[in-house]
């Protein structure tokens, strides 16, 4: 029981860390542009996609990884280049629209470039096995590797926001948007970097995710919902609140959906609780999203409402 | 907006009543359509026309809070999925009849809209889309997992409903008719609604909320309840789906829904009332068209849809404004 606890809430920090690369570039671009992206959940696939075709090119998952980030780049820059950048003038639902439109693109241009079938990124020789936790318990490298990555992507974007200038302009840009401006900061190039470190960060989410999953056309919907929550839950604009909501909707999903119908059974019988668990498993971070609201309409760390 | 009596009816009057001949134009060539198509002996458009017409109720109750309250909520589909699962619900209990059916879905949504609307409300902007398209991911994961009606692979419905003991229904051109008098029906209560002092309180709302505060309206209460309605209204289109398709899946129920619901509103014309009925028409001609020509139809709806954005942001209504065909503000 308690193995299956710990290792639940191991499962559960490393789809928080995925998670919160995904939101930390979606949060800062809502927070200074005020600008929505439904298409962030689509860089997440390409991304995993990338690496299944760099991977599968040079036979390595590290030369898929290095070559991987660049084409990212590129696609953020691309993506900002060609619409995005229309977009920040616009009223929230043409930037619902337009990204609605992009999302119908990506995933249709995904299917006809790389087929419906999933794909597999194989996975790197010397993270594949397992270590003893606990007792007889044990745990996937990767999974650790992945975790430990998330963790230092997050404590260099910490310093990043927090110790440069870059950082700064950053702050002072979703703090208010105009004063930078007029403080003569280009608000502008100042997006188009922050929308290309998100497209980056988004991407390398998918490719660390692929050796533990199939690379689907469907793989950046799911995720991005709970991207969503993630934002909203942890305030627009916030990375600490994106890094805290992101490890609270991850743990919440992965151990409320194992353990609810545990828990249920002490109260209901056992079919009762099973059917009742498989009906709130999924529903679970929403519950707990609107809980967050409804006590703080701007999320845990957000300024505004 | 500074001068109240400036949008006082006299002047807004003349401004509605072309929208309201230009959707008595489009309800008769509706009603012409059946005809038409048996005469083409092509009785499948009238299944096609119904479900055209379905999507157009929903599209006009969500023009209702989008148009009028600048409440853009990316959940709607939800209430496509209430309104078909309490058909599937009901006729599981053997009850058929489309009186008892809407009722029930109008409740579920009243429910649903009152809850989620509640807690929705105290945001605005970014986070008000994001948190309606994430109550309806959630309502899209509880039919999911509702196993008793056939979860994620759906629930077929053995007959269609029946109206007070008739069972008009059962033939398409029936449905048809029926749906197309609920459409005429949603439309005049829509009209009447935004005619009324509470439509212009929510348009007040929308134009400056601190305003419509400052001289004693309560915006959350009007917001609440109009985004109720809207979500009421939107059942209805559900059962009458669920009627159609004589199937209900949560698939009526998934984000890309919502985001098409929205896609008809824009292209319509956001806040007309007819343009979100005509934009349903578009919206689901283009699809079928491009159905048609390529099974990759998606990219070239995405492409039309950032393009639409990019070069015409106020949809049809925009485009027949500057050919001078249609005059819908200023």
């Amino acid at each position: 029981m308690m193995n299956l606890f710990v290792l639940q809430l191991l499962n559960g920090v490393q789809l928080g860390v995925l998670l919160f690369l995904i939101a930390a570039g979606l949060t800062l671009v809502f927070g200074i542009m005020d600008v929505i992206n439904l298409a962030h959940g689509v860089l997440y696939m390409v991304g995993a996609y990338l690496i299944a075709t760099f991977a599968a090119a040079t036979g390595n998952f590290w030369w898929g990884l290095l070559l991987m980030l660049p084409a990212a780049v590129l696609v953020g820059m691309v993506l900002e280049f060609v619409v995005m950048r229309r977009l920040y003038a616009r009223s929230h639902l043409d930037q619902v629209l337009a990204t609605f439109g992009l999302v119908m693109i990506a995933s249709e241009a995904v299917k006809m470039i790389w087929g419906t079938s999933p794909l597999s990124v194989p996975m790197p020789e010397i993270l594949s096995g397992a270590v003893p936790l606990m007792g007889p318990l044990k745990y996937p490298v990767y999974r650790i590797a992945v975790i430990v990555a998330g963790l230092a992507v997050a404590v260099g974007l910490f310093v990043l926001v927090n110790y440069t200038r870059v950082g700064m302009l950053l702050r002072a840009g979703a703090t208010n948007r105009s004063t930078v401006s007029a403080l003569g900061v280009d608000i502008n190039r100042l997006f188009s970097v922050v929308f290309t470190l998100g497209a980056v960060l988004a991407c390398l989410a998918g490719a660390l995710v692929a050796p533990i999953l199939s690379v689907d056309t469907g793989m950046g919907e799911s995720v991005l919902i709970l991207t969503f929550v993630v934002v909203v839950i942890g305030g627009i604009g916030s990375i600490k609140g994106a890094f805290l909501g992101a490890l609270l909707v991850a743990i919440v999903d992965t151990v409320g959906g194992v353990f609810g119908p545990i828990w249920l059974r002490q109260i209901l019988d056992p079919a009762a609780a099973g059917q009742v668990g498989r009906v709130l498993g999924p529903m679970l971070v929403y519950i707990l999203m609107a809980v967050i609201l409804f006590a703080k309409p701007a999320g845990l760390f957000g300024r505004r409402a | 907006m500074s001068d109240l009596t400036a949008t006082a009816p006299g002047r807004a009057a003349p401004r509605m009543a072309g929208r309201v001949k230009a959707a008595i134009i489009l309800f008769i060539l509706f009603a012409l359509m059946p005809p038409l198509a048996s005469a083409l002996d092509d009785p499948f458009y009238v299944l096609i026309g119904t479900r055209i017409l379905a999507y157009a109720i929903a599209a006009l109750a969500l023009d209702l809070i989008l148009g009028y309250g600048a409440m853009v909520s990316f959940g709607h589909a939800a209430y496509l999925g209430f309104g078909s699962y309490a058909v599937a619900i009901l006729s599981s209990y053997g009850i058929n009849d489309l009186g008892l059916q809407l009722l029930f879905g109008i409740t579920l949504s009243a429910v649903f809209a009152l809850i989620t609307g509640a807690i929705s409300l105290r945001t605005q902007g970014v986070y008000f889309i994001m948190i309606t398209l994430a109550f309806g991911q959630m309502a899209f994961f509880f039919f999911i997992s509702l196993s008793a009606y056939g979860g994620d692979d759906g629930y077929g419905l053995s007959e269609r409903s029946t109206l007070m003991g008739i069972d008009i229904l059962q033939s398409d051109f029936g449905l048809y008719y029926v749906t197309l008098a609920l459409l005429i029906a949603m439309f005049v209560l829509c009209h009447r609604i935004v005619m009324s002092r509470f439509g212009r309180v929510l348009t007040g709302i929308r134009e400056n909320p601190t305003r419509m505060e400052a001289i004693g309206y309560s915006p959350f209460r009007y917001q609440l309840t109009a985004f109720i309605i809207s979500g009421c209204i939107t059942s209805v289109a559900g059962v009458l789906l669920a009627n159609q398709a004589q199937f209900v899946s949560p698939a009526f129920m998934s984000w890309h829904r919502s985001g098409e619901l929205i896609v008809m509103v824009v292209l319509g014309g956001v806040g007309t009332l007819t343009g979100p009925i005509g934009g349903a028409v578009a919206a689901l001609l283009l699809e079928e068209w491009l159905g048609a020509l390529s099974e990759h139809w998606r990219l070239w709806f995405g492409i039309f849809l950032v393009l639409m954005v990019l070069f015409s942001p106020r949809g049809i209504t925009g485009v027949l404004e500057r050919m001078g065909i249609v005059r819908t503000r200023q």
